[in-house]
Parts: structure tokens; C-alpha cells; sequence
């Protein structure tokens, strides 16, 4: 790392005696080991170990409640010929590319627009937070009033506009989209907030030298705050990713994966396979390949990030 | 996106609006609150919703017809709430749970994030990769397997049992390490210069600069933990550890839904975060420019 080259004789205190320095840095295993200790130790035993606990059951026949009996891989050869995982599968990537760039774009116009040094600016970052901190499936039932096709607020305003809104979450087309809404507002929280806090990071000075050269409001953001918010702006998206192959208790609520299984995503299927019929191994089954799934997108986002995002200011 | 962004002087691309904003400040300044309302006014709709059915009586809550404005405010319903279940006892128990595991998690995130933003060592990459991959492991897929962990030293229905499975996760590290690489190096080099050793380089001069970080972990730790149905769930078997999530599950066990105080009793388990949040944020979003690292 180009950074362990130090400046040449700097001016020092008369404090540690020299060789201290190359101690330092001969210890960095060592040291390194030290800082991750309590976090890896925690990491392993509750993470790691029921990890490979789930790996196990993956190769069982077992419902919960009688001794398990061994599968081999005929759990892994249920997935082939299943149709509700691969629907449950389209419908989760359905759900995450869609949902993904529509989070991503609402924190973070809305941290643009609340980093503008207004007035009450606290009062509204907090307010704009609510939806995150509610609990979920107490608000999901909030929107499903909402979503009512003929007295549901939605369509009411819809109608205002000379629309008439379709019956979202009972509609084949409309449900999954109407899912996608309630999770983007009930999630766009946390972006915001990581964006926020990344926007007051960028030194002002640039802006200002960016205001000398006459760049335009767009140059400017185009060339300055992307690309410096661009460590958050992975951070958020490879989290969204995972939170959204993951969505769970709002489509349980609101949809219960209906109509049909418009809207059953991956771990509702997972859900239902080993809490409802039991069948334990099946489900971690299903819950490795879903992983394997998510494991090469966030891959192939840690390849790109090398392209595209900047770490140094 | 273009008339957010950060300033607006400049060549911007002419037209009549944009002419006008730049020439009155107080005018754009204005257009900018007026979105905030709009926005903030659309964002809080389903949230105000929550809060008007839980003042509704019961019947009006159980319509087959919703109607959202209380015909007379039931204000009886928070008691009410309260006696149903041991609200005030779940709402303790919430706090040692939600705080129990952020406490651990930001202080044992934070020394490993900073070993794996700055300290070289091997199987760095590979070791980061694997606690990447954990996070995209569904909670449903180690339920059973924690739960059988937890249940072999005895810890069900205790606060380790509860805490400790859910308070090292890759997540923390993995923001904390986002924070940490886009701090400059210049500020730890000057503390090794001066004979800092690592410890004291990441204790007196990162973590002070990452505040703001930490803080923003700590807040989403807490509310995501407070909002934790799954566990607490499964783990907690007495009014001793139960939580605030899974209390109001017993709201939609009893006969019939009671809508009003189902959300009556979701939105007094809301206001400690809305009130944590109003406290901390300022602090935490603030922080950064404070802190010496952005400059005005």
C-alpha cells in the first residue's frame, strides 16, 4: 500500500525512540487480528456456525418435530421441477429491479432536497423518517385501506385526476407494483439518511471552485457530488439489493404472495415451505440457492464498484 | 434531479424558471420549502392514517367500509392498549433488547471496520467477502439453526439468548468500513507520526471523525432491533423478555382484530423512536461537517 510510505524526516517530538515506527508496522497481522477478535468471535459462533447448521439440514429429510433422516441432495433436485420457486424467483427479481432504482432515487432526491441549508430542515428529516421507524406489518394493514378499490384513498385521488385505479391488490399486473410502492416508502429512510450524511462530507470548497469555473448546477452534481457520493451510493445499493431479495413481511401482510402467486416472493416461499408444511430441509434448500442468487449480484456489484466508485477525496 | 442540485449559480441551462430562481434566491428558497411540505405531507399520509383509526371506536375500526376521521376521538384507547396487554413491561424489555444489541454491535463493528478499511493483512479480502455474503442470508434461513444453538446453552427465553445471536452482524462492519475509507489518511499518518500506536490512532482520531458513522449505526441498529419480529418470536416465551413487535401480536390473536388499538398500541411503540431519532439526528447528519472533514 503506497500510503505505509511516510514523508521523509518529519519533525518529531522527542517521543518513541525510532525503531518503534517499523514495529508498527511489522505487527499489523497481529494488530488487525486484535481489532476483528471480538466482532469475528461473535461473528462466527452466531453466524457462521448456524450457517452451516442450515447447510446441514439442507441435506435432511426433517419437519421440526421428528428426528431427521437423510436426503443426500434430493432436496437440491425438488428445485428443477418446482414452479413456484422459479415463479416465487422471477417475481423476487421482479420486485428488486424495480424497486432497487425507484428507493434509490427517492433518498436520494429527497437528501438533495433536505441538504439545501433550509430552515426546520431537523423537522423535516425526521418526519421523512417515520415511515422507516413504524412497524411494518402494523402499517402494512394502513395501506391496504389505502389500495381498497373503490374507497381506498388511492383511487379516490386517482379519480380526482379523472383516472380510474385499478383494484392493486387483488389485480395480476397491479399487486406487485403496489407492493413495490408501500416497500419503497417504508425503506427510502435509510437511504436518505446515509445520503445525508455523505453530502455533508463533500468539502463546500469544491462547489465553490466548481461556481468559478461556471459549471452548471448539473456539471456540478454530475462531477462533484456523485462521484464523492459514490462510496454511499454502493453502500446503499448493494444493501437494497439484499433487503429486497429478502422482502417478507409487507407482501405476508398485504398479499399473502396473491393473486395466485403474483406476488409470492423467494423467502415467503421459503416461509411457507418450512413453517407451514414443514418440510425444513426443503426450505434451506431453497434458502442456499436464493443465497448462491443474491451472492452473484452483489459479486458483479463489487466488480463494477471498481469502476465506478471513488474512495479518495 | 437538476434543480436539486447543490448550487444554482453558474450556466445553468436558460428557460424562464431557471432564469428567475437565479435571480431571486428567496424565491427558489421558497419553491424548496414548499416541495419539502409537499413531499414530507404525501410521505406522512398512511402514518397519519395509523394514528387517526387508533382514536376510532371499535366498531367504526372494524367497518367493512373504512373511514379514517374518528367520529368522537377515544382517547381511552391508549389506556386501553395498555391494560390489554403489558405494554409499559414490552416497551422496557424493547429497550434492553434494541439497545443490548446495538451497544455490542457498534462496539465490536467499529475496531473491525477499521481493520478492514485500513490494516493489511492476509486473507483481508476473503475474510471481508465472507462476512459480506452473511448479510444475504435470509433470517429465516438460520432461524432454526440459532435457535437450536441458543437452546443448547440453555439461553431461551433470557437476555443473552436474545442478545447476543443478533448483535455481531456483517452489516455494521460494513458501513463503518464505507465511513472509514473516505477519511483522508493524512489525519491517522499525523497521529502514527507522533508515536500514536494503532489503538490510540483509532481511538483518538478515527472514531471522534466517525461520530457521525457510528451514530447513523447505532440509530438503524436500534430501530431495525426494536422493529425485530422474528426472534424475539421465537426466543422469548414469558412477559419477562417479551418485546414491544411481539406483544402486538397478540392484538390480532384475540377474536376479531381490534384495529383501533392494534394501531393505537404501534403508534405509542413508534413515538420513543421518533423522539430518539429527533434527538439524535441533527447530531449525527451534522456531524461530519463538524468534525473537521468537509470544510464549510
Amino acid at each position: 500500500m503506497a500510503v505505509e510510505v511516510h514523508p521523509a524526516a518529519p519533525v518529531r517530538a522527542p517521543g518513541p525512540p525510532r525503531g518503534r515506527r517499523h514495529r508498527w508496522r511489522g505487527s499489523e497481522t497481529l494488530a488487525a487480528w486484535l481489532f476483528l477478535l471480538p466482532s469475528f468471535a461473535g461473528f462466527v459462533v452466531f453466524t457462521v456456525v448456524p450457517v452451516l447448521g442450515a447447510g446441514t439440514i439442507s441435506l435432511l429429510n426433517w419437519n421440526l418435530f421428528s428426528s431427521p433422516t437423510w436426503a443426500g441432495l434430493h432436496n437440491f433436485a425438488r428445485l428443477g421441477p418446482d414452479p413456484t420457486f422459479w415463479s416465487a424467483l422471477g417475481n423476487t427479481a421482479y420486485f428488486t429491479f424495480v424497486s432497487v432504482p425507484l428507493t434509490l432515487l427517492v433518498s436520494l432526491g429527497l437528501a438533495l432536497l433536505l441538504n439545501q441549508g433550509l430552515r426546520h430542515v431537523a423537522l423535516f428529516r425526521s418526519l421523512l423518517l417515520l415511515p422507516y421507524a413504524t412497524i411494518t406489518v402494523a402499517v402494512a394493514f394502513v395501506w391496504i385501506w389505502l389500495y381498497i378499490p373503490h374507497d381506498g384513498l388511492v383511487n379516490a385521488v386517482l379519480g380526482l385526476v379523472g383516472l380510474h385505479g385499478p383494484s392493486w391488490l387483488i389485480s395480476d399486473e397491479w399487486a406487485m407494483p403496489a407492493l413495490i410502492v408501500m416497500s419503497v416508502w417504508k425503506s427510502f429512510g435509510f437511504g436518505m439518511v446515509i445520503f445525508l450524511a455523505g453530502l455533508q462530507a463533500i468539502p463546500q470548497q469544491l462547489y465553490e471552485a466548481a461556481r468559478v469555473d461556471g459549471t452548471s448546477p448539473w456539471q456540478s452534481f454530475r462531477n462533484v457530488t456523485l462521484p464523492l457520493l459514490s462510496p454511499s451510493v454502493f453502500f446503499v445499493v448493494v444493501t437494497s439489493v439484499i433487503g429486497s431479495f429478502q422482502v417478507f413481511d409487507q407482501a405476508l401482510v398485504m398479499t399473502n404472495g396473491g393473486p395466485g402467486s403474483r406476488t409470492t416472493t423467494l423467502v415467503m416461499y421459503i416461509y411457507q415451505t418450512g413453517f407451514e408444511n414443514y418440510d425444513q430441509g426443503y426450505a434451506a434448500a431453497q434458502s442456499l440457492v436464493l443465497f448462491a442468487f443474491i451472492a452473484v449480484i452483489t459479486g458483479l456489484q463489487f466488480l463494477l464498484q471498481r469502476r465506478l466508485v471513488h474512495y479518495d477525496i | 434531479m437538476t434543480s436539486d442540485a447543490p448550487t444554482l449559480a453558474g450556466n445553468a441551462v436558460p428557460g424562464p424558471l431557471a432564469a428567475s430562481l437565479r435571480r431571486s434566491p428567496a424565491l427558489r428558497r421558497r419553491l424548496l420549502v414548499l416541495a419539502c411540505f409537499l413531499v414530507t405531507a404525501l410521505t406522512l399520509t398512511p402514518v397519519v392514517m395509523m394514528l387517526l383509526v387508533a382514536f376510532q371506536s371499535d366498531s367504526e375500526s372494524m367497518a367493512a367500509k373504512p373511514s379514517f376521521w374518528p367520529g368522537t376521538w377515544h382517547f381511552e384507547n391508549i389506556s386501553r392498549a395498555f391494560q390489554l396487554v403489558p405494554l409499559g413491561r414490552y416497551l422496557l424489555n424493547t429497550v434492553f433488547f434494541a439497545g443490548g444489541t446495538t451497544l455490542l454491535e457498534t462496539v465490536t463493528a467499529a475496531p473491525a471496520a477499521y481493520a478492514f478499511a485500513r490494516l493489511t493483512f492476509p486473507g483481508r479480502g476473503v475474510l471481508f467477502g465472507v462476512y459480506l455474503t452473511t448479510l444475504m442470508i435470509p433470517a429465516q434461513v438460520t432461524l432454526i439453526p440459532q435457535f437450536i444453538l441458543v437452546a443448547k446453552f440453555h439461553g431461551v427465553d433470557t437476555w443473552p439468548g436474545m442478545i447476543l445471536p443478533h448483535a455481531f452482524t456483517a452489516l455494521g462492519v460494513f458501513l463503518l468500513r464505507q465511513f472509514f475509507l473516505g477519511i483522508p489518511r493524512d489525519y491517522e499518518e499525523a497521529a502514527r507520526l507522533d508515536g500514536a500506536n494503532r489503538w490510540q490512532a483509532f481511538t483518538r482520531v478515527i472514531v471522534p471523525l466517525a461520530v457521525p458513522a457510528i451514530a447513523t449505526l447505532a440509530v438503524f441498529k436500534f430501530i431495525s432491533q426494536w422493529n425485530n419480529l422474528l426472534w424475539p418470536l421465537v426466543v422469548s416465551n414469558s412477559d419477562a423478555t417479551r418485546t414491544a413487535a411481539v406483544g402486538l401480536q397478540v392484538f390480532q390473536s384475540t377474536d376479531g382484530t381490534q384495529w383501533n388499538l392494534l394501531l393505537m398500541a404501534a403508534s405509542i411503540c413508534t413515538v420513543p423512536l421518533i423522539v430518539l431519532f429527533f434527538l439524535t439526528q441533527r447530531w449525527f447528519v451534522k456531524g461530519i461537517t463538524m468534525s473537521g472533514l468537509g470544510g464549510r
